[in-house]
């Protein structure tokens, strides 16, 4: 319970800090911390527009997408604090409801009949598509490091071992990061600034959705940027008490959104090619973990 | 005689052009080309003469600094043998002939309207049914941008047949901007509504028009500027190209997502633009240059204005340059994206800027220099790919060699201001060509003067004419993500192709 809370709340902060990060970085003042929250709920409290030509699955597709990812953040524990839900392989669970939510949001860009939505929805469904090998084998070395299979359970037990710890702890923080950055379609992947359709990934998804359910998706994307954020605080917070680990939590958030925006302003965005080897390469740092575990 | 050789800027009789049979006027043509490879046709357009149309065609000899004209009458009725099919570059001149007055060219590739006015030949062709190169194919997709786009654009539209995310083909319907400019030149009387139009033509390119009317104009009048004037406006067009080439380069930094050189490119630029609301009041310099005349004196003040101006925008803009151009990440965005080989630009007979980045010698500065680029000896930069590097790289060299000449400009400037001299009539029956270098390359401006000294014909041709179909092959084999990056290259002007 603690953890779906946490999260939520640094989810109200998270992409506020990376606008602000970026317009510091480019020698702007920049809007308030808590803008981009004012826009979505702005957004959730208009009506949305629908097109003549789009169908139902156009309209429940984004709270399908926002539910997802709320089902999604059940499974994610505190520390030593479990997540609302707690069962064995539930990160098998966490990767597929995710994907749950984002096969709707492709098949509600194909449905709007948009050229450009049909070009986002086909690099989206690629980049997670070669993004999930490292996901699972991240995971599955570091349950097979701690002989365990939930969330809670491997983040517990990832912190009595060895030195080796450290250095799989240090890769899987990197290829997390990374995850992140594609899920969220974040530079260097996706560039969520462009104003150019034909280079963008999520954005172009999204062009027909207004009103409420645009206002349901960006949230959803906040919440999910706070959502690896925790896992990834997760990787080393281990069983300190909550008094320690909830500071740990904001800081570990609050570093993220610093990474996320100064990555976005000090390097240039992807070759759109070149981009499935980058998401392929953090598969084989995630295999390298995996050796490191089968030779402990 | 098969044509007559003038300068740029020389006033010539309307009838000491030669007019030639078709037949002869194709040989001539094609044989120019065919001798001098730096040889290239900088306006070609028809004139109503009776019930006919007398062709007229400028072909620049860049070797010899002479443009040679030559002309011939023909029915509407005919239909010509098609120079296209020859030299690719006049693929757009000829189907302008043929919007115009309905003369069909044998061999041409795909003769079909430029731009859909009024008073085309042939009503029946619309904007809404214009005919694309479509695909039948079960594998290809088109994507359809435009004509209206996100952001502060002109409109367009873009028609591409892609493979996956490759671009295989990409054709480019222009026409929405068209405001008959050419017309109002003629059925506007006052100098002054004539100088603004001229200002309009294309809105970052004020000033390289704006000195191109007035030249011509000036020529036809047979009064020549003062070298002050001349001074002062080779000084407005090389700021302009500060700007604008600035400008640029921060376009092409947010295309490719990299923020810092957006923001400090961005803020770079304001500085060299607010510098012309110093010296004439308006950001984009309208109203600063007016034939025969100007209203804003250049002043020792605005000198030091200038170089206070410019000594702290400088070491700023290298910084970040060096910084762009040397940040693997950029690097792989714009290198090998986007290639005009020298090859295909000789080919399609590009110009300015995008010319030069491809390795092609082609600037009137050097060329057929005007005004006080006569008195300058200028070397124009090249690069060699002809990819979105070279474009992006070039207006960085160009900068730094504008900026030099601008110095010197401002050390041997006299400061010695001619009252205005009022310039109402033109010498009757007179033809005059005036090439101007703007940022973007090579503005042609043609003007005919009828019996009682007033203008009858006006034709102008922005670079752009050529170069977009440099951008339509540039793109071909490219990621269709890279298409804005290879766009923002060339940056082309809407309004100034359609007139």
């Amino acid at each position: 319970m603690l953890s779906f809370v946490l999260i939520f709340i640094a989810s109200l902060f998270f992409t506020g800090i990376v606008v602000r990060t970026k317009s510091l970085a480019s020698g702007r003042k920049g809007p308030g911390i808590m803008q981009p929250m004012k826009d979505i709920w702005r957004s959730l409290r208009k009506g949305a527009v629908y097109s003549n030509t789009s169908s139902d699955i156009f309209q429940i597709a984004p709270s399908i997408y926002f539910a997802s990812i709320l089902a999604a953040m059940m499974v994610v524990p505190l520390g030593s604090q479990k997540g609302l839900v707690s069962f064995s392989c539930d990160f098998v669970f966490f990767a597929y409801v995710l994907a749950l939510g984002k096969f709707f949001s492709i098949i509600a860009a194909l449905d709007t009949g948009s050229s450009f939505e049909g070009m986002g929805a086909s690099r989206e469904a690629l980049f997670s598509m070669l993004a999930e090998p490292a996901f699972f084998i991240l995971m599955g070395s570091l349950g097979l490091l701690t002989g365990n299979t939930s969330f809670h359970d491997i983040f517990m037990n990832l912190h009595i071992g060895s030195y080796l710890s450290y250095a799989l702890v240090t890769i899987a923080c990197f290829v997390l990061i990374m995850i992140c950055m594609i899920e969220n379609s974040r530079m260097p992947i996706d560039d969520p600034k462009t104003h150019l359709e034909l280079t963008m990934i999520h954005e172009v998804m999204i062009l027909d959705n207004s009103g409420f359910d645009l206002g349901l998706i960006l949230q959803a994307t906040n919440l999910k940027f706070a959502m690896y954020g925790a896992l990834i605080a997760n990787l080393f917070i281990g069983n300190w008490p909550l008094y320690v680990s909830i500071p740990v939590f904001f800081g570990i958030q609050f570093l993220l959104a610093i990474v996320a925006g100064i990555i976005e302003s000090f390097m240039a965005r992807f070759r759109m090619g070149n981009n499935a080897q980058f998401i392929l390469a953090l598969s084989s740092l995630a295999l390298l973990m995996l050796f490191g575990v089968l030779m402990s | 005689m098969d044509f007559i050789s003038i300068k740029n800027n020389q006033r010539i009789k309307f009838a000491e052009i030669p007019v030639l049979a078709y037949a002869d006027f194709f040989n001539v043509v094609t044989n120019q080309l065919m001798e001098k490879p730096e040889a290239h046709c900088v306006s070609y357009f028809g004139i109503p003469a009776e019930n006919n149309v007398q062709l007229l065609c400028c072909i620049a000899d860049d070797a010899s600094a002479s443009i040679n004209v030559l002309s011939s009458v023909v029915s509407k009725t005919d239909t010509l043998q098609s120079i296209t099919a020859k030299y690719m570059s006049f693929h757009l001149f000829e189907r302008e002939i043929h919007e115009n007055f309905g003369i069909n060219f044998d061999g041409h590739p795909w003769l079909k309207p430029v731009r859909y006015p009024y008073n085309a030949a042939d009503k029946s062709q619309t904007m809404v049914n214009y005919p694309f190169y479509q695909i039948d194919s079960e594998e290809l997709h088109e994507v359809g941008v435009g004509p209206i786009h996100a952001g502060i654009i002109e409109p367009g539209h873009f028609r591409f047949i892609c493979n996956g995310e490759q671009i295989l083909h990409l054709e480019i319907q222009l026409g929405y901007q068209h405001r008959g400019l050419e017309t109002l030149m003629i059925e506007k009387k006052k100098l002054l509504q004539r100088a603004t139009l001229a200002e309009n033509i294309t809105g970052d390119t004020t000033v390289g028009h704006s000195v191109a009317f007035a030249n011509a104009w000036e020529s036809l009048c047979g009064f020549t500027a003062d070298k002050q004037l001349q001074m002062e406006r080779a000084f407005a067009i090389e700021n302009e190209r500060i700007a604008i080439h600035t400008g640029d380069l921060s376009g092409i930094c947010t295309d490719i997502a990299y923020q810092l050189g957006n923001s400090v490119f961005g803020r770079l630029r304001t500085p060299v633009i607010n510098y012309f609301q110093r010296w004439a009041g308006n950001r984009f310099a309208k109203g600063l240059i007016r034939p025969g005349k100007t209203n804003f004196p250049f002043t020792n003040d605005l000198a030091a204005q200038w170089k206070e101006m410019i000594s702290a925008y400088k070491p700023h803009f290298v910084e970040m340059a060096e910084q762009t151009f040397d940040l693997p990440s950029v690097l792989s965005r714009i290198e090998r994206t986007g290639i005009v080989s020298p090859a295909v630009a000789h080919q399609i007979g590009m110009v300015g800027m995008a010319a030069r980045a491809s390795n092609i010698v082609r600037d009137i500065r050097a060329s057929h220099p005007f005004g006080h680029y006569a008195n300058i000896d200028y070397k124009p930069v090249l690069e060699p790919v002809g990819d979105v590097y070279c474009r992006a790289r070039i207006r960085y060299d160009e900068i730094l060699r504008s900026i030099d000449m601008m110095n010197d400009i401002l050390s041997t400037m006299p400061y010695d201001h001619k009252p205005a001299t009022t310039l109402d009539k033109a010498e009757p029956n007179s033809f005059v060509v005036s090439l101007v270098e703007g940022w973007r390359g090579e503005i042609c401006h043609c003007a005919i003067t009828g019996p009682d000294g007033d203008l009858t014909h006006y034709k102008v041709k922005d670079p752009s004419f050529h170069n977009w179909l440099g951008l339509a092959l540039a793109v071909r084999n490219n990621e269709i993500s890279d298409f804005p990056i290879c766009n923002k290259s060339f940056d082309l002007s809407y309004s100034g192709h359609d007139l």
